[in-house]
């Protein structure tokens, strides 16, 4: 692949845990490319190193070996203050239990990253209500988290994962919390709302349901990528 | 990123409550408390700050405190009325002695007997009445609270309020009769007995006789002296001790500091209501960024720094802080105003106000301290643990 068309470029990554009385590798020399526009994949048992791989990929977990570039930068050689604010402009979030704050209504947790981006509250709060409309709850604006569904809540925090644009969307079972109507839902919106020719996206998962939504699948065992295979024929 | 911090730390109110009432405790604890002791000791030197002309007070050298009478004899009057830079000198009787009261019980009161001519040294405020009236025949005059109280009269009916003295009314003093010519009001004492004026030639009549009974020579001096040189002067002249009133009042609150109990009991109540504020708001502060640690985890994730973090802790430890340590001293303000016409001991300054602030300061400073601690160690990859 042409390196100017990779959002994600991984070598020989490796990342052991040291638990103290045991070393645990998680990742064990992974080699992944994800091309810009594209939705990946990652498929494979509990504890194959998913959820480390697309940490490293989002740059909140240093891998020990190997080489991770992100639209080309290498995350690993970045100081503190720029990795921070390389996350901040680049990567969105979407998690399994949402991690929205509690005490927060849905457009001020979708606010918050346009906040970290040092964007005013009034404006970021704009936005975001006008993100939530997009995502279909621009009814539901200052709703808290404990009045949404669960699947209303994964919209907002799909809001809240493409409000400042990011060009790498990181998402850690989105639809395992919900059923698959709305699991289905969620991924129509996740590819129609956050994919661009300039993005891509990430998705760890367990659910066969959505496989169809992605461009290739990786295939993960015991640290390392079994195989790749597209979707499209 | 405030008004997320201030929203995370009111989102849980059973905590966020439970932390602003710690401290709330622990300052109305650090200020009530003091608040009292200084109330308390103040009553140790009620007597010497009531007296308020003599700049001077001569007394034997060994005494220690203000109720720790030693008699001089009569004649260290006139030694010390003629030491150069004195204005005056006056004598003063102080003692105590029983008044037996018209049920036939005995209380006992402090006695002061006053200079006969120029009745030096008498009550701060009259209510009834005037000092003059000291001069009527076995005149006393009697304090407000002594009179409505200890010395008051039994009431008619059983277990009924005591009917207050007035003017006019008697009572034995050592089997001397004395007859209440006037009312005053007096700081309270440090053992709250009634105090009682009369003359010093009237008061030596009361009290049992004894050689020495002139308790205080009180003494003025002239005008642009300097009033330490002055008191030197008559410790070398006399060989009695001679203080400023600042000096004796000092004295007074010394002995009482050194040699009861009353600051180490204080001190114990201070200090375990800074240890029960601090467990308190301290824990539940910290278990609070406990329960939000994956909220700070995404933050961190989303690519907020630590230093933003610590602020926001910084800025939930000031919060609470300030509600809790106003909240305290405002309690300890009404409890101060609605006790104020009580015998409880009760001195609220601003340098408590200070004292309580740091006591808050420094548990707000232990708990965030805590919690930054842990939100810095935070990974951010947290976020994807299940």
């Amino acid at each position: 692949m042409n390196p100017s068309s990779l959002a994600v470029r991984c070598q020989n990554v490796v990342k052991i845990y040291d638990t103290g009385d045991q070393k645990v590798t998680a990742l064990n020399g992974v080699n992944l490319e994800i091309a810009l526009g594209e939705l990946m994949m990652l498929v494979g048992p509990s504890g194959c190193g998913k959820t480390t791989l697309i940490s490293v990929i989002a740059g909140i977990l240093d891998q020990d070996a190997g080489y991770c570039e992100v639209f080309g930068e290498d995350l690993l050689n970045m100081s503190n203050q720029h990795k921070l604010n390389f996350r901040a402009l680049n990567i969105g979030f979407v998690f399994q239990a949402f991690n929205l704050l509690p005490s927060l209504n849905a457009a001020e947790n979708v606010s918050i990253p346009l906040i970290i981006n040092g964007i005013k509250r009034a404006d970021a709060e704009r936005k975001a209500v006008a993100m939530l409309e997009r995502v279909g709850l621009g009814a539901r604006v200052t709703a808290l988290p404990a009045e949404l569904s669960g699947g209303q809540q994964q919209r907002v925090a799909i809001a809240r994962a493409l409000v400042h644009s990011p060009r790498l969307i990181v998402c850690d079972e989105p639809t395992s919390s919900l059923d698959h109507e709305t699991g289905r839902t969620v991924m129509t919106l996740l590819k129609e709302v956050a994919l661009h020719n300039d993005r891509a996206l990430v998705i760890v998962t367990h659910d066969a349901r959505i496989f169809e939504f992605a461009d290739r699948i990786a295939e993960m065992d015991d640290g390392h990528i079994v195989e790749v295979k597209g979707t499209k024929g | 990123m405030n008004h997320i911090a201030i929203k995370m730390l009111m989102g849980d109110r059973g905590k966020y409550l439970g932390i602003v009432m710690g401290l709330t405790f622990a300052s109305l604890i650090m200020t009530q408390q003091p608040a009292i002791f200084l109330g308390l000791m103040a009553r140790s030197y009620s007597f010497i700050s009531d007296v308020g002309l003599p700049d001077i007070w001569v007394m034997d050298s060994k005494v220690q405190f203000v109720d720790d009478i030693k008699p001089l004899q009569d004649t260290e009057l006139y030694r010390v009325r003629g030491i150069s830079g004195v204005e005056w000198a006056m004598p003063m009787y102080k003692g105590l002695l029983k008044a037996r009261l018209a049920d036939g019980t005995f209380q006992t009161c402090n006695v002061v007997g006053l200079d006969d001519a120029t009745l030096i040294g008498g009550p701060p405020v009259m209510l009834e009445g005037a000092v003059e009236d000291l001069r009527r025949s076995d005149g006393v005059i009697v304090d407000i609270d002594g009179a409505q109280d200890k010395l008051g009269k039994p009431s008619p009916t059983p277990g009924g309020k005591r009917i207050a003295l007035r003017i006019g009314d008697s009572l034995e003093l050592n089997d001397h009769r004395a007859i209440v010519v006037g009312i005053a009001k007096v700081t309270r004492t440090f053992q709250s007995q009634p105090v009682v004026y009369t003359t010093y030639s009237r008061a030596k009549s009361y009290a049992p006789k004894e050689r020495k009974l002139l308790s205080f020579v009180l003494v003025k001096a002239k005008p642009g002296q300097d009033l330490s040189e002055l008191a030197r002067r008559i410790r070398a002249t006399t060989g009695l001790a001679a203080y400023t009133r600042e000096e004796f009042m000092s004295l007074t609150y010394e002995y009482f500091m050194h040699n009861t109990g009353i600051p180490i009991n204080f001190g114990i109540s201070v200090l375990l209501g800074f240890i029960v504020g601090a467990a308190i708001a301290g824990q539940t502060f910290y278990n609070s960024t406990l329960e939000n640690l994956r909220q700070f985890g995404v933050l961190k994730a989303m690519g907020t720094s630590n230093w933003i973090l610590l602020r926001m802790i910084l800025l939930q430890a000031v919060l609470v802080g300030t509600i809790g340590y106003g909240l305290g001293v405002g309690l300890t303000a009404v409890f101060g105003y609605s006790m104020r016409h009580s015998i409880l001991a009760f001195k609220f300054t601003w340098q408590l106000l200070l004292f309580s602030g740091a006591g808050i300061s420094l548990i707000c400073i232990f708990a965030a301290l805590l919690s930054i601690i842990k939100v810095i160690r935070l990974e951010p990859a947290i976020v994807f643990k299940g």
